[in-house]
């Protein structure tokens, strides 16, 4: 398991294994919304939470479809299933990977990014632990969607299509819990559910990907 | 290869074909008493006006919009522990149903809120909600549509439900939690129809009946549909072979 | 037609669309599967 992991993680901070891509597409976002929604810091400011969610989110989402993509294009997915390893393990190794290399980057630069947007500085260490959270369970729940979509060509599109509204859960339990540190208010319901959403999605659905990758290699023998 | 696939869908061709006209008209005759009894004889509710006759659509649409993705929930469960086909192709033939269903209940619930609300859209949890499964609904179709093994398709899809339909219930709370989160309690919900009298409910349970007795009507000929294509294509795979 | 008042706009809007849409996914389905059964047909006749 743990030599999976790591050759996950070497994959992915290689040339082209996305590491850096995530973080710069974040950085884009970030950037364009004043310009969408005009420099008046006040309004930055009250919006830079959910602003810095919703890029971390869709940052986290570009990346899913390389989980699975190089292994199955050159049939170590095929040997994977059948090694001694469940597959279930394989699926959960996968995301966590996914998550140290994109999910992970993606929080600590967050409160640095939330300077651009005005961000209230005391807010940033929950911001920090509420994308941690998130982002360990945006990419289990990617995992999933990847395993879905595996087998597919063109299958980004519709993967984010399938992700995005599993994601819902995630965003509004994520993003509320920073939005009620600024006001000045207990945010320990929001951060707990969040946390709810993360732990059951990681004992259980690692169990979907793996049956849904089962199904794939089996359509794809 | 036997003459049919499969023993089970000859079967239900020929139920679904004896039984649509039937219940067809029955749709019809329920949807018109009830529609033109609530359009036109009706009156308008105090606060609301004439809008209190949006009800006899939004409200059999979005019952209808819940209710037809927990019959694909059943279904997709059918398929994956007894493998009947036609219970997977009935969870399929039911989503375009259901897709519409929920574009009804969207529509028919921003237009009804739009006096109330000043807003052509607001994000009150009910319409939310409704917003959400309309994706999930989308996510189901397309991922149908991609993949090209039918076996495949149809475990894929049925795993995605059962996933699907966990994430809906949680949605469902987590919009509530964050729509209160605005201090504005829940003074936005459409529950009109909670505590409506009789002179509302009556034509409003016709309408519903008549919108259960279409979703059937629409799901018998659109399950045939969908048997009669697979048996196309194992005609002409076999024709193929020949 | 009984008298709608101020909201008579939304009413029928409302009513507008949502006809439009049962005719759609019911015209769609008929229509659909009308060609279908032709198609099984013509493959039937053909192979056996």
């Amino acid at each position: 398991m743990k030599a999976l992991f790591l050759r996950d993680l070497r994959l992915a901070v290689r040339a082209g294994g996305g590491f850096g891509l995530g973080l710069a597409f974040f950085l884009i976002v970030v950037v364009l919304v004043p310009f969408g929604v005009g420099p008046e810091t006040e309004v930055l400011r009250r919006i830079a939470p959910g602003i810095l969610w919703v890029a971390a989110l869709l940052a986290a989402l570009l990346t899913l479809d390389r989980i699975f993509a190089l292994d199955w294009e050159d049939g170590s997915l095929a040997l994977l299933a059948t090694s001694p390893l469940p597959l279930e393990a394989v699926a959960l190794v996968k995301a966590a990977a996914h998550w140290v290399t994109t999910g992970m980057p993606l929080a600590v630069a967050a409160p640095f990014l939330g300077i651009l947007l005005s961000l209230d500085w005391a807010v940033a260490p929950v911001l920090l632990i509420t994308l941690l959270i998130g982002t360990l369970g945006l990419s289990v729940i990617g995992t999933f969607g990847a395993a879905l979509t595996v087998g597919l060509r063109r299958g980004g599109l519709l993967l984010s299509l399938l992700v995005l509204p599993l994601y819902v859960p995630t965003l509004i339990f994520g993003a509320e819990a920073v939005r009620r540190a600024g006001d000045g208010q207990p945010y320990g319901t929001p951060l707990l559910l969040l946390g709810g959403i993360t732990l059951g999605a990681c004992a259980l659905l690692p169990f979907a990907s793996a049956a849904v990758l089962r199904i794939n290699l089996r359509a794809s023998a | 290869m036997s003459f049919w696939e499969f023993a089970n869908p000859r079967r239900f061709i020929a139920l679904s074909d004896r039984l649509v006209p039937w219940v067809s008209g029955l749709a019809a005759l329920l949807l018109a008493v009830g529609l033109i009894w609530g359009f036109f004889f009706t009156p308008d509710d105090f606060r609301q006006g004439s809008t209190v006759k949006i009800i006899y659509l939004h409200v059999p649409s979005a019952m209808m919009a819940i209710n037809i993705w927990v019959m694909m929930l059943v279904a997709s469960l059918i398929w994956l522990i007894r493998r009947h086909h036609v219970s997977a192709l009935a969870a399929r033939a039911a989503a375009g149903v259901g897709v519409v269903m929920t574009l009804m209940a969207l529509f028919t619930g921003a237009v009804w809120g739009q006096p109330m609300w000043g807003t052509w859209w607001a994000w009150d949890p009910r319409l939310t909600s409704f917003l959400i499964l309309f994706l999930f609904y989308l996510g189901y179709l397309a991922l149908w549509a991609a993949i090209e093994d039918p076996d495949a398709a149809a475990d894929l899809t049925s795993v995605l439900c059962l996933v699907g339909s966990v994430f809906a219930v949680l949605s469902r709370y987590a919009v509530n939690f964050w729509n209160q989160g605005l201090h504005q309690g829940a003074s936005l919900s459409l529950d009109a129809e909670e505590n409506i009298s009789d002179v509302f409910w009556q034509p409003l349970v016709i309408c519903i009946a008549g919108f259960v007795m279409l979703f059937l009507a629409l799901v018998l000929v659109r399950t045939a549909t969908e048997i009669r294509l697979r048996r196309i294509a194992a005609l002409e795979r076999r024709a193929a072979h020949a | 037609m009984p008298d709608l008042g101020k909201y008579a706009a939304e009413v029928l809007l409302a009513y507008g669309v949502s006809l439009a849409l049962l005719a759609l996914v019911i015209g769609v389905s008929w229509w659909r599967a009308r060609r279908v059964r032709r198609a099984l047909a013509k493959v039937e006749g053909r192979g056996e």
